[in-house]
């Protein structure tokens, strides 16, 4: 009631300090017309900020554009650039490199994830503390936790190898996270999986509680064994939001950067050299810009494609 | 006057459009053209599914975009 009152004398004000010229000119235009005045501004700065960068990038696929080299003659390569990019064994390794990275993080973020809210779930004594406690890792940034896991896996310093060294009584600086290829990979998994399985956690969390308990009870008055009715109602029922959280996960881990550049910058050799290091290299680097372009674009159709699906999913999920 | 004497226009853009042209079949026809695009484009056996991954993803993409427009 007071916002109403203060908001309608906000108007009031605001009519009597607008110019009658202003004040004519407006109340002639149609609610359409003042819409599209509101609209206009946030639209344009899209057009600037996402979707002429698209375009422009889109064009300068098509040439050998070097931006390290403005003045030199831009010739049209045609489809050139996509052909080399998808022909190229270099760059189809640093996909599979991805695709592990992704298969993996996921899969155990997932199995994690989920069995951390089903223990939540459960409303046990200082539930609420320690849901807090777990997502702590996802709200800080991935430049952070870079940074932070750099110090944690130091052979020499880091707590990371002391207390794998004291589970398994090899020596702490008997090896390196970072730099052995064998383990690089995995350093860069245990990363996103601290970080971002307590976002998988919520999204599992908010599929379990949306389970109504009539189904339990009345698996309860069939006698169904908890083992039973954790395969046939809590799995299928939460799969929808397990989907979900698959898939954004996906999304995400496919175009990681950041983590990556900051524990490794793709090291140690190319073990860790995912789609996006590579995409660096050649676009800031090698400053082949119609070559980055044309695979900027490329890992954009897979994750508008992927999106797509997200989407879908999403609806599905929204309609039940 | 009854309520069964109108027909939306929507419902009968509906009714004409072929069953197998409708929003829930390609849609998912769409979904796997984009799965399968992504995963030739990730999996580690063959460089030619890698090669052909970009098109596959892109004819799905384009699939979807425009079926997302068909009446269901």
């Amino acid at each position: 009631m007071t916002d109403q009152t203060g908001l309608s004398g906000l108007v009031d004000r605001a009519a009597l300090v607008t110019s009658p010229v202003v004040a004519r000119r407006v109340r002639g235009l149609s609610e359409r017309a003042i819409a599209w005045l509101f609209i206009t501004p946030t639209m344009l700065l899209l057009l600037a900020i996402n979707i002429f960068p698209l375009i422009w990038t889109i064009r300068l696929s098509f040439t050998n554009y070097r931006a390290n080299r403005p003045n030199a003659t831009v010739l049209d390569v045609g489809l050139a650039n996509y052909q080399s990019i998808l022909t190229d064994p270099d760059v189809w390794a640093a996909m599979t490199v991805t695709a592990r990275f992704v298969f993996w993080s996921i899969l155990i973020q997932t199995v994690i994830g989920f069995t951390l809210a089903w223990l939540i779930d459960k409303k046990f004594r200082g539930h609420g503390l320690w849901t807090t406690l777990i997502l702590l890792p996802m709200m800080l940034s991935p430049a952070v936790v870079g940074n932070f896991w750099t110090f944690l896996y130091q052979p020499q310093i880091g707590l990371f190898n002391y207390v794998v060294a004291a589970l398994t009584g090899a020596p702490a600086s008997s090896f390196q996270m970072l730099a052995q290829v064998p383990l690089a990979p995995w350093a860069i998994v245990i990363v996103d999986t601290w970080m971002w399985t307590p976002y998988v956690m919520l999204i599992c969390l908010a599929g379990l509680r949306s389970i109504p308990d009539y189904i339990y009870e009345a698996a309860e008055v069939d006698r169904a064994s908890p083992w039973r009715q954790f395969w046939s109602i809590t799995l299928p029922m939460a799969l929808p939001f397990i989907m979900l959280a698959v898939l954004f996960r996906g999304i995400e881990n496919f175009k990681m950067f950041d983590m990556v550049n900051l524990l490794t910058g793709g090291g140690p050799g190319s073990t860790t050299e995912m789609a996006s290091i590579t995409l660096k290299r050649e676009a800031f680097e090698k400053w082949r810009t119609g070559y980055s372009s044309a695979f900027a674009i490329i890992l954009f159709v897979t994750v508008f494609g992927l999106a797509n699906i997200y989407v879908k999913a999403l609806n599905r999920v929204k309609s039940r | 006057m009854s309520g069964s004497s109108h027909t939306n226009p929507a419902d009968v853009v509906a009714t004409r459009w072929p069953r197998v042209l409708r929003r829930g079949r390609m849609e998912t026809v769409a979904t796997i053209l984009i799965a399968a695009g992504v995963l030739m484009l990730l999996q580690p056996f063959a460089l030619v599914l890698y090669t052909y991954s970009f098109v596959t993803t892109l004819a799905g993409v384009v699939m979807f975009t425009i079926v997302s427009k068909f009446p269901d």
